[in-house]
């Protein structure tokens, strides 16, 4: 402001400025010098970090020291205009050939707008394509169904004596392992430790449902060896497959939609049917 | 000078000067939660600009692609071109990999400083009227970052993001009638879909991005135009504005806060992994990961899924799932209020003057009990979606967890908002200067007696009219301009005015706006100068603002001595309530 005579403390706050900046500059050759050697992240990071902390420190400095902090104040008029220039404005938008006193005309420009933008909203349908199944019917039906061949996740069809005891095997429509809702698992269970009989049926103790919880769809990967039980990993429900993979804790509070199985003539394991619910997290839909 | 130049050039051609010396003086409070915002833009200029580097490696599609690369075990693997090059991003780019973190922190970090702002103007209600708007846009901006967040989230086609996209599309199909299609629209299909990842990078690179930088231009515009608001003290008043001029200083400060913005952002970036999506593996429908928590600003959302018991009915045949109430609804509503807050409160204190000065968070006890309940609720919600790992870490079945989380997401909430009612009351009423000195005789006299209906006034806190025999506004000459500044003896007090103007007569108005009734004097000469060296006093926020751990809490306690003294001066006459309500309510605006 003034071009008075810097005082000590000035000269002190202008030798640490500088030497901020500085080390601000260091850090940026530091971070050019460790990219041109072949980078690394951490090292990068922190050269980054010193030249922008060493700025800031300046800048910081710089405003702290250097310029005078005196307290300002600014008027503030306050938002309403005064009654006579709101009266103006307003005349001059409600002039005797303003178009807003127009209603017929305005009607129908406004019939005509509305027409456009509801016509607008047309293509956007088009954000799912025509030759797609429609929503729900595609969230009810999976590629499963009678005669589809399980296969586990590298595409090689099961036999029964392919699932072991206690554990769950992964299983996948032939032909459609990376399709959403079709994954499932297979189990072998004790059938006589059945408190409710799969929706699906079993095989002398081989029973598949669906893999997709029915809370909000995640895979429920985490079987409780023993117990029987299934837990999801997202938000924790479990399923009781002894019980017919009925939810027994959680949020979900739908069963497990079975998968009705039979051997083939080939002595693979192919489904029967659909699942026997639409499998994964619930929508809008009626039975 | 060649600014001088540059600056006669341009206002050769553009006539800048006028604007360019008014904008020159705008006015900052200086008060370390007017911070907030800003650490909000840096951090949104932070992510603008790493965000453009990551796309030009990012190859945003669901087809396959080779991974070759520095990633051994992921080397000769065919996975989706998303996280192939995510992969390849991380290993293989150089600087990739701190860029693509530092995008994730300045992401992180933006959504909790856009919270923080947002709880701020709550609590000082900077939101009344003539702000509304600028509340309207704020909360618009909020949905915008949490949606571009979770977009950009899911982008690299992960393990972990890819079944947090499927929850969300689960929560989207659960909603009566529209939902699956709904889901269908955006995705192009069942999830996952093939078109997924590109329509996500164009509503994440472009379309949000573009609608933000509008909003925040739009934020900022009226921010200039309706100038900031203050807290009440010595010589503020409705009419005017005092701190710091945007030049020299707070220009200086909030390039610094910049800098610090990314100093604070690269160092996490280089430092601290985030995100390290190749250990995940690829997203497959069959697989999980275990445990698996979302990014911080959508837990909630996370834990309101975990917490919902497991309620499902259905209507005329039609399932209603149960991820609508946690998912659809909680997330309706919670936005609903907050768009609709300014105006409720509006309704019910009857109140359709503007405001400039802020309320102290204990002024309205009201609305302080109900943010803090609700930032209570959200909290426990957002801690309940590490439900699985603190059942973990403390060896409890987690189903002990849940029932505890289920009961506490509803009392915690309604004990806190009590809580920080009663002591904003008691607060308010009694003589306590903090919440170290209150009593239990002041807590439980807030309890009982209702002497003031709570939220019946505004919470405005203006100092009722009062002697004005100390202050005077001082005008002088100064070359060929006029300055002026106002004087309060009494207190030592002395405010100049944001910049020169051209004429006395120009000086007076500026003058008798800012300090309506003060009575004006025009002195010979400058007044001297103020002595120079470090003047802490202004600036001292800054640093507090650093140690501050939340909002909350600094606001709790961040209380000035002058206020104090005004406090006690107010509760010292013995003037019935009603009276002294009307008097702080009423006088001082004239
Ligand atoms: C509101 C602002 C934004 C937020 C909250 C945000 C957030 C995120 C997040 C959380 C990620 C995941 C990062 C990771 O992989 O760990 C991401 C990725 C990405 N963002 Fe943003 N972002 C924003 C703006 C932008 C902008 C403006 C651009 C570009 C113009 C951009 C480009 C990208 C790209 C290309 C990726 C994928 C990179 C990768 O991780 O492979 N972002 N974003
Ligand atoms: S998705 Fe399985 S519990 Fe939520």
């Amino acid at each position: 402001m003034s071009a008075r005579r810097p005082s000590a403390t000035e000269r002190t706050a202008s030798r640490r400025i500088v030497a901020a900046f500085g080390v601000s500059a260091a850090g940026a050759v530091g971070f050019a010098v460790t990219y041109g050697l072949g980078g690394n992240t951490a090292r990068e990071g922190i050269c980054l970090a010193v030249a922008f902390a060493g700025l800031a420190v300046g800048l910081a400095v710089w405003a702290r020291r250097l310029v005078p902090v005196d307290r300002y104040v600014e008027e503030h008029e306050g938002f309403t205009s005064p009654p006579t220039e709101q009266a103006m404005t307003a005349a001059v938008l409600t002039a005797p050939d303003s178009p807003v006193r127009r209603r017929g005309l305005l009607a129908a420009l406004g019939l005509a707008l509305t027409a456009l933008g509801a016509a607008a909203l047309f293509p956007l349908r088009s954000l799912l394509p025509f030759d797609r199944a429609r929503p729900v019917r595609a969230l009810k039906d999976t590629p499963w169904g009678a005669g589809v061949r399980l296969v586990d996740a590298d595409g090689r069809p099961l036999r029964p004596d392919d699932v072991p005891a206690d554990t769950v095997v992964a299983v996948f429509p032939e032909g459609n392992v990376d399709v959403g809702d079709a994954p499932a698992f297979a189990v072998r269970l004790e059938p006589q430790r059945f408190s409710r009989p799969p929706a699906g049926g079993h095989l002398d103790g081989l029973v598949v449902w669906s893999l997709l919880c029915t809370h909000a769809g995640c895979p429920v990967r985490s079987y409780l060896k023993g117990t029987g039980q299934l837990l999801c990993p997202c938000h924790q429900s479990s399923f009781d497959l002894l019980a017919g993979a009925r939810p027994v804790a959680g949020p979900a509070a739908r069963a497990l939609p079975g998968l009705p199985i039979e051997v083939g003539p080939d002595g693979f394991l192919r489904a029967t049917g659909d699942f026997t619910a639409p499998p994964g997290a619930g929508f809008w839909d009626s039975p | 000078m060649i600014t001088d130049r540059l600056a006669r050039a341009l206002d050769d051609r553009l006539r800048l000067s006028p604007l360019t010396r008014r904008a020159l003086a705008k006015i900052f409070p200086d008060h370390w939660s007017f911070m907030l915002g800003e650490l909000a833009l840096y951090s949104f200029v932070a992510l603008l600009l790493t965000g453009v580097y990551l796309t030009f490696f990012f190859d945003a599609s669901n087809g396959d692609r080779v991974y070759r690369g520095d990633y051994a075990p992921l080397d000769g693997a065919t996975t989706s071109a998303a996280y192939a090059s995510t992969v390849r991003l991380s290993w293989d780019v150089r600087a990739g990999l701190l860029i693509r973190q530092t995008h994730h922190w300045a992401a992180l970090v933006f959504v909790a400083a856009i919270v923080l702002h947002l709880a701020r103007i709550f609590f000082t209600g900077a939101f009344r009227k003539p702000r509304e708007l600028n509340w309207l846009i704020g909360v618009t901006m909020l949905t915008l970052a949490l949606a571009n967040g979770f977009t950009g989230y899911s982008l690299p086609d992960d393990l972990l993001s890819g079944v947090g996209l499927r929850i969300l599309t689960s929560v989207v199909e659960s909603i009566p009638l529209v939902g699956a299609w709904l889901a269908a629209l955006a995705l192009g299909g069942e999830f996952p879909s093939d078109a997924m990842i590109p329509r996500m990078f164009v509503a994440h690179v472009l379309l949000v991005p573009a609608v933000l930088v509008a909003l925040i231009s739009l934020h900022l515009g009226i921010l200039v135009r309706q100038k900031h608001s203050q807290f009440p003290g010595p010589g503020r008043t409705e009419h005017n504005v005092v701190g710091s001029r945007l030049w020299p200083s707070y220009a200086l400060r909030s390039l610094a806060l910049f800098a610090w913005v990314l100093a604070v952002l690269f160092a996490l970036g280089g430092l601290v992994q985030i995100n390290p999506v190749w250990l995940y593996g690829p997203f497959e429908p069959a697989e999980a990961t275990s445990p698996a928590q979302p990014d911080w600003y959508v837990a909630w959302g996370d834990g309101a899924l975990r917490l919902f018991p497991p309620w499902e009915f259905r209507i005329a045949g039609h399932l209603v799932p149960g991820p609508l109430f946690p998912g659809v609804v909680l997330g309706g509503v919670t936005f609903l209020a907050l768009y609709a807050w300014p105006f409720a409160e509006r309704l019910r204190a009857k109140d359709r003057s503007a405001h400039h000065l802020l309320d102290r968070p204990r002024d309205h006890p009201v609305r302080l009990g109900v943010g803090v309940g609700a930032l209570t609720f959200y909290a426990v919600l957002t801690v309940a979606a590490g439900d699985d790992i603190i059942a973990r870490l403390v060896r409890v079945p987690v189903y002990d967890l849940l029932s505890l989380f289920r009961v506490l997401v509803l009392v915690l909430p309604l004990l806190a908002g009590l809580l920080a009612f009663l002591v904003a009351r008691a607060l308010r009423r009694g003589d306590a200067a903090g919440i170290g000195e209150l009593t239990r005789a002041d807590l439980r006299r807030a309890a009982h007696r209702s002497i003031r209906p709570p939220g019946a006034d505004s919470g405005e806190s203006e100092t009722p009219a009062r002697d004005r025999s100390g202050e005077r506004i001082e005008m002088w000459p100064e070359g060929d301009l006029w300055r002026w500044r106002y004087r309060d003896a009494d207190r030592h007090l002395v405010i100049t005015g944001s910049r020169a103007v051209l004429s006395e007569e120009e000086a007076a108005s500026a003058a008798r706006v800012a300090y309506p009734g003060v009575d004006r004097v025009v002195v010979p000469g400058p007044p001297p100068a103020p002595p120079p060296g470090p003047v802490r006093a202004a600036l001292r926020g800054w640093g507090r603002a650093a140690a501050a751990g939340s909002l909350l809490l600094a606001a709790l306690l961040n209380r000035r001595r002058d206020r104090r003294r005004q406090e006690r001066e107010r509760a010292e006459p013995a003037a019935p309530p009603e009276t002294a309500d009307k008097a702080s309510t009423g006088g001082g605006r004239t």
